[in-house]
């Protein structure tokens, strides 16, 4: 898919970023840089001091539960309201709306007009951004029949499925070739074959050099698709960095199963050693896996067998945000899928 | 220096307001346009026309009392005090339905009076020279048809024989006098801001749901990502005026036709002071002026609002002041150069409306010029507070962004360490 080329150079020193940008992306440029964003709306704080720094064609997720804040954060970001605190730069930027051209944004309430035919529909939202109606028109056609529905071109909004409405949206987020792409949102109503076309969809943008930062509430989805992720939680951000970093918060755990009970051997075992069934659970050793192999045979275990295994990004978010949020993390993905 | 300083930043890169305000007014003028409602909208001015048609009878009481018309006396010095001395004695039993009368000083010309209300000097509706018991009267057929009597019975009294021997009157019919045509001015004035008030009443209106359709459609979130709510409230607000101008050529090429067909003109209509073309082309400004000042009011209202519910509940105040500031124009109309006429041109809802009367009644053309760059100033003003409140008051979202706001007496004093 070569349609989000992106037409400005890119330009810009590299920029290392001590608090959130951390390994490869330390000598990248930042698409967006956030420095304690603060938004409060009737006394109540939605955002409270949030940090980001999302590395130019990167893939980054803002992961957290519904009324975490993402949806303000990236409205914030995008200059639809201004925070109240802190400071926010788009391709080094404080007034994104400068920069229009540059940015594709879907929201997560999507909206298009009901009378309008889809690659009108697609043409206008490039219009908003600079894009020369006839050239968008054309445009339209193309990526409609690029994406299987170039047989719905000249039907209007409101005679199209809801799914059908949707990719429309997202070929007029994309149409003028932004370099930054923001989606709220962007898996929410979709079925698993749409959200698996999206996924393509991210990483081929990504492919190109494009910047997508999305905002959602399940995990899976940042796990393969993001370099990068905040957690947000409660308007705060306890975490923004790399997926691996992420997972890197809780060390791996290592699953045991013995055939003998009981023995020396089980004086080797951490603290933190859980049984669970037929097998020991607990994190792996600061000093390795190593020493205590060579305790657990000496001491006669007879192991069966032993894995060790990295912790998921959801280890890491229950570890980072909190049972609660985690947990309402959750029921949301779970009310989500039953939809 | 921090990273942000570090940063290269890359150039400029969006559309003016001017352009992004097109793109919007683009969209809107061609979807309303090509929609069904248009044609309602085309048909909306035949209802004006019967509210407008039950209204002209309370129109007609205002315009004979906006008039005031005086009644001259140019008799000899004892003449004309005998008769405002009578005239002064029958006031007070008849009241108003005597008009006023001054003594005016007219020369010795045997035409004088003639040529005082062809002139148009004063506010005379007529003159009475000869003597009261052989009053001369000069004026409109229609105004000596509707007087005689009354002076007749001034005269009488005048002459000491009323009310058993009334004298009879001589007539001189001139075509025009300076009361009639400051009447049919008024009346001019009156038509026009009628027009003016329902042409933006209704509109004005449009932009309204055309808003709330908006919210429907959850795109205002797309727009307000791409470009600055200046430029949406711009565009919308051009679109409409947009239509709204298809509307009045629309609506004036069938009145044309039917004046045309029945041989009718403006002719038939009472002459404006500043000339029907200056009339007219004051008239499309003065309402996209009132347009733009009540749609941009309208707008905010709408961005504010979420169902139509809401926007029919916070839209009825303001439908109500304009309908104040309607009748407050319509007052201030016939005190051309009043302090009241002074502050219906300065407030800006009624500006528009008092200009027009204005125009209708007073020659000078440079009250307008300030007139129309006031009002500019004052629709950017309130497009800009619109957006500005669009912004801070409607893009929240989530359930904390929801919270009801906590009036003060709710509000918790500020948590403070116990008195040690």
């Amino acid at each position: 898919m070569d349609m989000m080329l992106s037409e400005a150079a890119a330009t810009g020193n590299p920029v290392a970023n001590p608090d959130a940008n951390r390994g490869a992306n330390a000598v990248r440029p930042l698409a967006i840089e956030a420095r304690g964003l603060v938004k409060r709306f009737e006394g109540t704080t939605a955002v409270d001091g949030v940090d980001l720094a999302v590395p130019e064609g990167a893939i980054y997720g803002i992961l957290g539960p519904n009324g975490a804040g993402k949806t303000t954060t990236l409205r914030m970001l995008l200059g639809i309201i201004d925070p109240d605190e802190g400071v926010r730069r788009v391709f080094g930027h404080d007034r994104p709306h400068d920069i229009a051209r540059m940015i594709g944004y879907l929201p997560e309430e999507r909206g298009l007009y009901p009378s309008m035919k889809a690659y009108e529909a697609i043409a206008f939202l490039g219009a908003l951004r600079g894009l020369p109606l006839a050239e968008g028109k054309r445009r339209g056609r193309e990526l409609l029949e690029r994406h299987d529905l170039g047989h719905a071109a000249d039907r209007q909004i409101r005679q199209l499925s809801k799914g059908m409405a949707q990719t429309v949206q997202l070929l007029g987020t994309l149409v003028h070739k932004p370099r930054l792409v923001v989606l709220d949102e962007p898996f929410s109503g979709l079925d698993a074959i749409n959200q698996g076309k999206l996924e393509v969809m991210i990483r081929e943008l990504a492919a190109e050099g494009t910047t997508v930062i999305f905002s959602t509430h399940v995990i899976a989805h940042a796990e393969r698709l993001c370099e990068g992720v905040a957690i947000i939680a409660g308007g705060k951000v306890p975490y923004a960095g790399s997926v691996d970093e992420a997972r890197d918060h809780i060390p791996a755990q290592v699953r045991l199963e013995t055939r003998a009970r009981e023995g020396r051997w089980r004086d080797a075992l951490p603290q933190d050693a859980r049984c669970e069934g037929d097998y020991w659970m607990f994190s792996l050793p600061e000093s390795g896996i190593e020493p205590l192999l060579r305790a657990l045979i000496e001491g006669e275990a007879g192991i069966l067998s032993l894995s060790i295994e990295r912790a998921g990004l959801h280890d890491a978010f229950v570890h980072i945000a909190g049972a609660a949020a985690a947990r309402a993390l959750s029921e949301q993905s779970a009310v989500e899928a039953a939809r | 220096m921090n990273q942000f300083e570090n940063h290269t930043s890359h150039r400029k890169s969006r559309l003016s307001i001017w352009s992004a305000a097109y793109v919007i007014a683009r969209r809107d003028f061609q979807a309303i346009l090509f929609s069904r409602a248009f044609l309602f909208f085309l048909l909306g001015p035949v209802f004006l026309i019967g509210v407008a048609a039950l209204s002209s009878g309370v129109g007609g009481q205002i315009a004979s009392d906006a008039a005031d018309p005086e009644i001259g006396i140019a008799m000899n010095v004892p003449d004309t005090t005998a008769m405002l001395a009578a005239h002064g004695a029958l006031a007070g039993q008849l009241g108003p339905s005597l008009p006023p009368m001054v003594a005016v000083d007219i020369g010795p010309q045997a035409d004088a009076a003639q040529r005082i209300l062809e002139e148009r000097r004063g506010n005379y509706t007529a003159i009475v020279t000869g003597t009261p018991a052989a009053p001369v009267m000069t004026g409109t057929e229609g105004q000596l048809t509707r007087l005689s009597g009354r002076v007749a019975l001034v005269a009488a009294a005048a002459n000491g024989r009323a009310p058993s021997e009334f004298p009879e009157i001589t007539r001189q019919t001139v075509a025009t006098s300076g009361a009639a045509e400051k009447t049919s001015r008024v009346a001019t004035a009156q038509v026009s801001q009628m027009l003016l008030f329902f042409l933006t009443m209704l509109l004005a209106g449009m932009v309204l749901s055309n808003l709330v359709e908006e919210k429907g459609n959850k795109i205002i979130e797309v727009l307000a990502a791409a470009i600055p709510m200046d430029a949406v409230f711009l565009g919308k607000l051009f679109a409409m005026l947009g239509v709204s101008m298809v509307g009045i050529l629309v609506w004036g090429s069938v009145v044309g036709m039917f004046l045309l067909l029945t041989g009718g003109g403006l002719g038939a209509l009472p002459p404006p002071a500043v000339g029907w073309p200056l009339f007219l082309i004051l008239g499309v400004i003065y309402f996209a002026m009132g347009y733009l000042l009540l749609g941009s009011i309208f707008l905010a209202i709408g961005s504010m609002a979420a169902t139509v519910r809401e926007v029919q509940t916070l839209s009825m105040p303001v439908t109500m002041l304009q309908l104040l500031v309607f009748f407050f124009a319509s007052y201030a109309m016939a005190r051309p150069g009043s302090p009241l006429e002074l502050a219906a041109v300065i407030f800006p809802l009624s500006s528009p409306f008092a200009m027009l009367a204005r125009a209708a009644q007073i020659e000078d053309l440079w009250p307008h010029a300030l007139a129309l760059l006031w009002q500019a100033f004052a629709v950017a003003v309130f497009i800009k507070a619109g957006a500005t409140l669009f912004r801070k008051r409607v893009m929240k979202s989530g359930p904390q962004g929801a919270v009801r706001k906590r009036r003060f007496w709710q509000r918790a004093a500020p948590a403070r360490s116990p008195a040690r």
